[in-house]
């Protein structure tokens, strides 16, 4: 129980958040033409940012069904790697079926959030994280298809901004503390920055542009560790 | 759209997303001892987020001026190490008001 309420009093900045987000998505949807409903439903079984864009984007302009099985994939894969990440900081609470269902709540703030604890995880902390921004996300999605138009274009388009200041508040406080942890995020950056700017290699999808610089730059921190242990081990030796 | 459509997009999208996300979780049980795996993964968080917000967060509303400004504010409130909420809105608002006025 304690667990429980713990998961969900951290999960109230990111169901905040998921609001403005989510409005927005409802907001497009409709206005290209979704029902309210539809909007509703693919927030409901997808709870994805990007991928639900990309998704209806694909549904509106008569994409095939591997094309919206392919941008999922490349849009999401990231969750692979949380996933696997996450796994390693799960306690003995999570059962098979524990796993079927939690797997489910995987995003990126979630996963952020739940990383952020210092002890082990356990499967009750995580049904509380991921319940409020669940529903906050319905709830937005809910909000901007059925009343979108009511709000100016300057606020929605400012909260925007929101999701990707609460990456900054997880990154930056760790980035502060930990060197190692401040040159892999700065590689990430630059790379990413690369991908976006660089002609050629523009084009690639944001999906694949995340793998291959948040690949990279924890290979590079990880070699950099092994690197550093055989200088101690030997300095000892 | 007829709606036997969109279910057929809505269960494709769907399912390929939880299964990316529930599969891993699923299969991966005990700790990985590989210390250079370890490493990987402590990285891949913020290796992930640090992708993810830079240099989209630039873009992500009507102009670049008031995003940059919205962008400082959020660093400097987690730079205090305010919390999540704290610095979301703090970034907004600052969006905000550098649309509002420039």
């Amino acid at each position: 129980m304690q667990e429980i309420r713990q998961g969900m009093k951290d999960g109230i900045p990111i169901a905040l958040g998921y609001l403005s987000v989510s409005f927005t998505f409802g907001l497009m949807a409709v206005s290209v033409g979704m029902k309210w409903w539809q909007a509703a439903l693919i927030s409901m079984l997808n709870l994805t940012s990007a991928g639900q864009f990309a998704g209806l984007e694909i549904m509106v302009t008569g994409g095939t069904l591997v094309e919206m099985a392919l941008s999922e994939l490349v849009i999401n894969i990231r969750y692979a790697l949380m996933s696997l990440s996450l796994s390693q900081k799960t306690d003995q609470s999570f059962h098979t079926v524990h796993r079927w269902a939690v797997g489910a709540g995987i995003t990126d703030e979630i996963f952020a959030v739940a990383m952020n604890r210092k002890t082990d995880i356990s499967r009750h902390y995580m049904y509380g994280l991921i319940m409020l921004p669940y529903f906050g996300w319905l709830a937005g999605t809910l909000a901007g298809a059925l009343l979108g138009d009511v709000l100016p274009e300057m606020i929605s388009s400012s909260m925007g901004i929101a999701i990707y200041g609460m990456f900054i508040a997880i990154i930056f406080p760790k980035a502060r503390e930990d060197k190692k942890i401040f040159m892999v995020i700065l590689i990430a950056v630059i790379l990413s920055c690369g991908f976006r700017w660089l002609p050629a290699v523009n084009r690639l999808s944001s999906g694949f542009v995340i793998i291959i610089c948040a690949v990279a730059a924890a290979v590079i921190g990880a070699f950099w560790d092994l690197v550093c242990e055989k200088k101690e081990s030997e300095r000892i030796n | 759209m007829e709606w036997q459509t969109f279910l057929r997009y809505l269960g494709v999208m769907a399912g390929v997303t939880y299964l990316i996300r529930a599969v891993p979780f699923v299969l991966s049980r005990g700790k990985i001892t590989n210390p250079f795996w370890k490493s990987f993964f402590d990285y891949i968080p913020y290796a992930v987020l640090g992708a993810m917000t830079f240099p989209a967060i630039l873009y992500s509303t009507d102009g670049v001026l008031s995003a940059v400004a919205g962008m400082m504010a959020a660093m400097i409130l987690a730079y205090w190490k305010k919390g999540l909420l704290t610095v979301a809105a703090g970034a907004c608002i600052v969006d905000f008001l550098i649309q509002l006025f420039v």
